[in-house]
């Protein structure tokens, strides 16, 4: 579904290349989620994926991207928008500045693809349902929280319809029950065959929702895996990426003999429940 | 320097009511958070502190001044405050640039405004960015940036609107170092935060809000405990306190070291 082979890319006017011979190989309809600390390439990776870069951006691509059988450096723009969906870091950016309301944003896509305005107008109701904003449909999109701002940068996306979407840290500005919220649609898009791409440092939440995750570091994917055994690898912390509590709490109590020396260590709370309660039980039950 | 909020509403041009008669004492040096879910009014209550917003009724004093009173101008020499979009704050062509513009606006000499840049700079971990554009870095290095140019403006009180958002280990353990010394130095922090591990472990108190209201208002471990306040703010509890909830245990802790404590000694 998605196929990087020796992709290297400079910015326009620099000869720093900030990715560097990069394979990846994505399976159609599955998560993958894509960790790196911060200045790893994530957000240029993120525009390749979706051929704002070299088509927006500009800059020094080599090498093959194929998106959904499309070989994006050959495809215009607007051939490639029609197969991948990029959700921008900051929602700030993602808003058109174009429309007065949040209805008429979220169908701005739409009217751009000539949709008819009774499809426009249902399939605006539905993503505006999918993400509990249809109290905002009639709001300015200025007007909204950062979070709200966020909600309505995904919905923008999601009402596309392409069948992929590569999501550039999409919750960094949502309430933990708005992530989750977005967390779970992503898991329903998954469901109905859309292969998502997320960029994240929510490893607890990549490590419920992606099936596969890869380490950006040194401009390179260095490692992949199944999301427990990746997140938990404890070079997580020397890439700069961190690792979640449960993680942290379970390397502790191994080092502290209070778990045995070959237990696999948890990322999840589900992963970490399983792990504490087959070998320890509270002072405190 | 203590800051507080007296019966403080705001209403939006637009009718929207978005706080509701909050009062809150805040006092000098403490490490005070609020959390809740997006359009709670976290942002709007705390915009009230430099003045951008004046209260539709009630009062908000910064020190002995009643904000009312003052400019923002005026204001920003008492409250440092780093939005959550770093776009809003950022307008220089130089990383340095934008983190001298407080210091020299607020008239310090050249020797002091020089120090603390570069003191700045030094604690945000872009020292080395000081000639960059802002607008070529990451969006998480600009939240730096737009962190260091408050700091270098040494406010009494410092107000972090999301001060973690996008970014990684070492930035959030980078931010959390800055919120103890800020705290050293005996200056006020206020943070909103979604992050809620980041707030369990370094802030001496937390405040949660829904619907323009405070619903409740205590120590980590206090507000952490209340299952019904943490639904309708819609956050969550550490992670550890989930994990702890999970094993039914009886109690809730809120960072590594004290759920290894509250492990038993002799089961494995």
């Amino acid at each position: 579904m998605i196929q990087l082979d020796d992709v290297s890319y400079a910015y326009p006017d620099t000869d720093h290349f900030v990715l560097s011979h990069m394979n990846l190989s994505i399976p159609a309809g599955s998560v993958t989620g894509i960790v790196g600390a911060s200045g790893a390439g994530k957000t240029t990776l993120a525009k390749i994926l979706s051929g704002f870069i070299p088509h927006v951006d500009g800059g020094e691509l080599s090498g093959t991207v194929v998106v959904d059988g499309v070989t994006i450096a050959e495809a215009s723009l607007a051939d490639a928008v029609s197969h991948v969906g990029l959700v921008i870091q900051s929602p700030f950016n993602q808003i058109s500045g174009a429309k007065f309301t949040v209805r008429e944003e979220l169908a701005f896509g739409l009217e751009n693809l000539g949709v008819p305005r009774d499809e426009m107008a249902v399939r605006v109701a539905e993503v505006a349902d999918l993400l509990g904003i249809t109290g905002l449909l009639d709001r300015s999109p200025y007007a909204l929280s950062g979070g709200q701002q966020q909600l309505v940068a995904i919905a923008s996306m999601i009402i596309m319809r392409t069948p992929v979407l590569v999501m550039d840290e999409p919750t960094s500005q949502l309430d933990p029950g708005g992530t989750r919220m977005v967390f779970d649609v992503m898991s329903s898009l998954r469901d109905s065959g859309i292969t998502l791409v997320i960029f994240e440092h929510k490893l607890e939440l990549l490590r419920e929702h992606a099936d596969v995750v890869h380490v950006l570091a040194d401009h390179q994917l260095i490692a992949h895996g199944p999301s427990r055994a990746m997140l938990a690898d404890p070079r997580m912390e020397e890439w700069g990426i961190g690792s979640t509590r449960f993680t942290a709490a379970a390397s502790e109590a191994r080092t502290k003999k209070l778990l045995p020396a070959d237990v696999e260590l948890p990322v999840s709370i589900e992963d970490a429940a399983t792990v504490f309660a087959s070998f320890a039980s509270s002072k405190g039950a | 320097m203590d800051v507080s909020f007296s019966g403080v509403g705001y209403t939006y041009p637009s009718g929207v009511e978005a706080v509701k008669g909050i009062t809150l004492d805040v006092p000098s040096g403490q490490r005070f958070a609020i959390v809740g879910q997006n359009g709670a009014g976290k942002t709007t209550l705390v915009r009230h502190l430099n003045g951008i917003f004046q209260p539709t009724v009630g009062t908000v004093h910064v020190g002995d001044w009643a904000t009312t009173g003052h400019t923002i101008a005026e204001l920003s020499a008492r409250v440092g405050y780093v939005f959550q979009n770093p776009d809003e704050q950022l307008f220089a062509r130089k990383v340095i640039d934008d983190v001298a513009f407080g210091p020299k606006n607020l008239g310090f000499d050249d020797e002091r405004a020089a120090a603390l840049v570069a003191a700045a700079l030094e604690q945000t971990g872009l020292s080395a960015e000081a000639e960059s554009h802002p607008h070529h870095l990451s969006l998480s290095e600009r939240k730096r940036v737009a962190l260091a140019a408050v700091l270098a403006m040494d406010t009494p009180v410092v107000v972090l609107d999301e001060p973690t958002t996008g970014q990684d280990e070492h930035g959030v353990r980078m931010i959390a170092s800055i919120v103890a010394s800020l705290q050293e130095q005996g200056r006020t922090v206020i943070a909103i935060t979604h992050d809620m591990d980041f707030c369990a472990e370094n802030f001496d108190r937390v405040v949660a809000m829904a619907h323009g209201e405070v619903l409740a208002d205590g120590t980590p471990t206090e507000v952490f405990a209340k299952d019904d306040v943490l639904t309708e703010a819609r956050v969550e509890a550490p992670q550890l306190a989930r994990l702890a909830d999970a094993l039914h245990w009886d109690r809730r802790p809120l960072t590594v070291d004290a759920f290894v404590e509250q492990l038993p000694r002799s089961g494995a």
